[in-house]
């Protein structure tokens, strides 16, 4: 293993560690994706036991956005809140003097919130097939593209938060929660963006997840995949990542000139 | 080891890293200001290897933000750090693997045990046989028993015995220690104090402490750093600083400086 990958290791092994003595911390990990798909799994039977089969194809929509938004979720969280504990336990102090390098820092956390993710919702996912017969990798690979950039887009988010902690210290800390439920209405996740007034589109067309769930909607709908939509999510997401990223270097060097760093989370 | 003659030689620029290595810390007209207020004002000391060197000063003195400077936490206003032969500002990473810090202010994750979070600062100095340098530490600084103990579960001195084991797990051949005493009993204070002694005998590795005890400063440090408002007021071994101002403990000479009540025999000798 690399001077770097050890590095990398190092900080993912301080989180893991804390899951493996604490199963609490994994349950929680798992019960609002279960939660979620538990109150809109019944949501969708109660509809297709009403409007009969013609509601099968609204249903699997519901579904796939419900478990399909958790990714990118789940990502983000996942990606902040590692931050966050490093924060909350005033060890950055000690992770920033160590030879960590910034990327190495970013690279640990993504490599944390994948797990989280996984760990997160791979039970949602196997409740919706079991309890409500919606088997997400009907999609087939396609699904994995759909995964890619959900969780890209949780990604530059998160590091958008990250940044914001570093500028605001802990005033900015329930962005971690918070800020991606502001982008779920422009994400047309349960809906078209066509359905959403003109002047709002523009803005939803510039989310990657507005065209993740357009191209998924497509696939349960007729099976045909829209790469067009495929390939503006993997060029926004470009972006938006490389966004991201020059606010984060930016803010950790600011944070370095204001003394930020040896204070930040007080 | 150090030059006990001459322990503060004024900067000079050296041609190459080898002939700097003998200078751990090269700090240079080192400056910090946030706004209007100047932290740390055109500062310039040498720190040469096995030197154990005190930053004395009352609070808000500078000696925080001068620790934070040489990691690289910080960056500074104005002026130039080198540490083991690297430039701080441009290439911090190649000296931070070979130093390291404890404060104890600064947190290990308290959910973990010992044995974990020595093992992550292990991994993330890239220590090869972690688990046989964890036992090695363990043994010298009596942590045994407290590996697999949490480490928010442990009492002040245990907490400073782990930081310092974490200080200490990647060997470093400069050492960065922000009060390492502060708020210990007295027998702790004394076996870490001696701790460090034997350290850095051993191991010829520098030492830079900012404490405000000023019995552990006599006892430990061959030179001290006074500061004041963020300027270095004066500086030799402690035995220099107690003939200077004709006094018995280093206490008195702080006070002297502190309450501006100056009685130096010498003239101050420029920052």
């Amino acid at each position: 293993m690399t001077a770097a990958a050890r590095r990398v290791w190092g900080l993912m092994y301080r989180h893991l560690a804390l899951y493996r003595r604490s199963w609490p911390r994994l349950l929680e990990l798992a019960y609002w994706p279960v939660l979620g798909m538990c109150i809109w799994g019944f949501t969708a039977s109660f509809l297709m036991g009403r409007l009969g089969s013609g509601a099968a194809a609204a249903a699997s929509a519901l579904l796939g956005g419900v478990l399909l938004w958790e990714v990118c979720l789940r990502s983000q969280m996942g990606m902040a809140i590692s931050f966050l504990e490093e924060m909350w336990s005033r060890n950055l102090g000690h992770v920033f003097v160590s030879p960590l390098r910034p990327w190495e820092l970013v690279a640990a956390l993504i490599a944390m919130s994948f797990i989280r993710m996984i760990v997160g919702v791979a039970p949602a996912v196997l409740l919706a097939w079991a309890f409500y017969a919606f088997n997400l990798f009907a999609m087939g690979p396609i699904l994995i593209l759909f995964f890619i950039n959900l969780m890209i887009m949780g990604w530059w988010v998160a590091l958008g938060v990250v940044s914001l902690i570093l500028r605001h210290g802990a005033g900015a800390e329930p962005l971690a929660w918070s800020v991606l439920f502001g982008l779920a209405p422009f994400s047309a996740v349960f809906y078209p963006v066509s359905v959403l007034p003109a002047a709002v589109q523009p803005i939803a067309l510039a989310l990657p997840s507005a065209h993740v769930f357009e191209g998924m909607r497509g696939v349960l709908a007729d099976g045909a995949i829209q790469w067009n939509h495929l390939l503006w999510a993997f060029g926004l997401n470009l972006i938006w990542l490389g966004a991201a990223t020059l606010l984060f270097a930016r803010q950790f060097r600011q944070a370095r000139i204001r003394g930020a760093l040896l204070s930040i989370g007080e | 080891m150090a030059n006990p003659h001459r322990p503060f030689r004024h900067l000079e620029k050296s041609s190459n890293r080898d002939a700097m290595v003998a200078n751990v810390i090269e700090v240079e007209n080192l400056t910090k200001r946030y706004g209007d207020v100047l932290a740390v004002d055109g500062i310039g000391f040498v720190a040469e290897a096995g030197a154990t060197v005190g930053l004395l000063g009352g609070n808000g003195a500078g000696k925080t933000t001068t620790i934070a400077m040489l990691l690289g936490l910080l960056l500074p206003t104005s002026g130039a750090i080198r540490v083991l032969g690297y430039d701080m500002l441009r290439d911090r990473f190649s000296a931070l693997a070979r130093m390291n810090f404890s404060s104890p202010y600064v947190s290990l994750p308290h959910r973990l045990s010992v044995r974990e979070n020595l093992r992550v600062y292990g991994h993330l100095y890239n220590v090869r046989n972690i688990d046989a340098r964890i036992a090695e530490l363990s043994r010298e600084l009596d942590l045994d028993a407290l590996l697999d103990r949490p480490a928010g579960q442990l009492s002040a001195g245990q907490k400073t015995r782990v930081a310092l084991a974490k200080s200490l797990i990647n060997r470093p051949e400069l050492l960065l220690l922000d009060e390492p005493t502060a708020s210990l009993d007295p027998d702790t204070g004394d076996l870490v104090r001696t701790w460090l002694e034997r350290y850095r005998a051993e191991t010829g590795c520098a030492i830079l402490l900012a404490s405000h005890n000023m019995a552990e400063v006599e006892r430990l440090c061959s030179h001290v750093l006074m500061l004041k408002q963020g300027r270095v007021v004066d500086r030799g071994s402690p035995r220099d600083l107690l003939n200077r101002y004709g006094r018995d403990d280093l206490e008195d000479v702080f006070l002297d400086i502190a309450r501006d009540r100056r009685t130096s025999r010498e003239p101050e000798p420029a920052a």
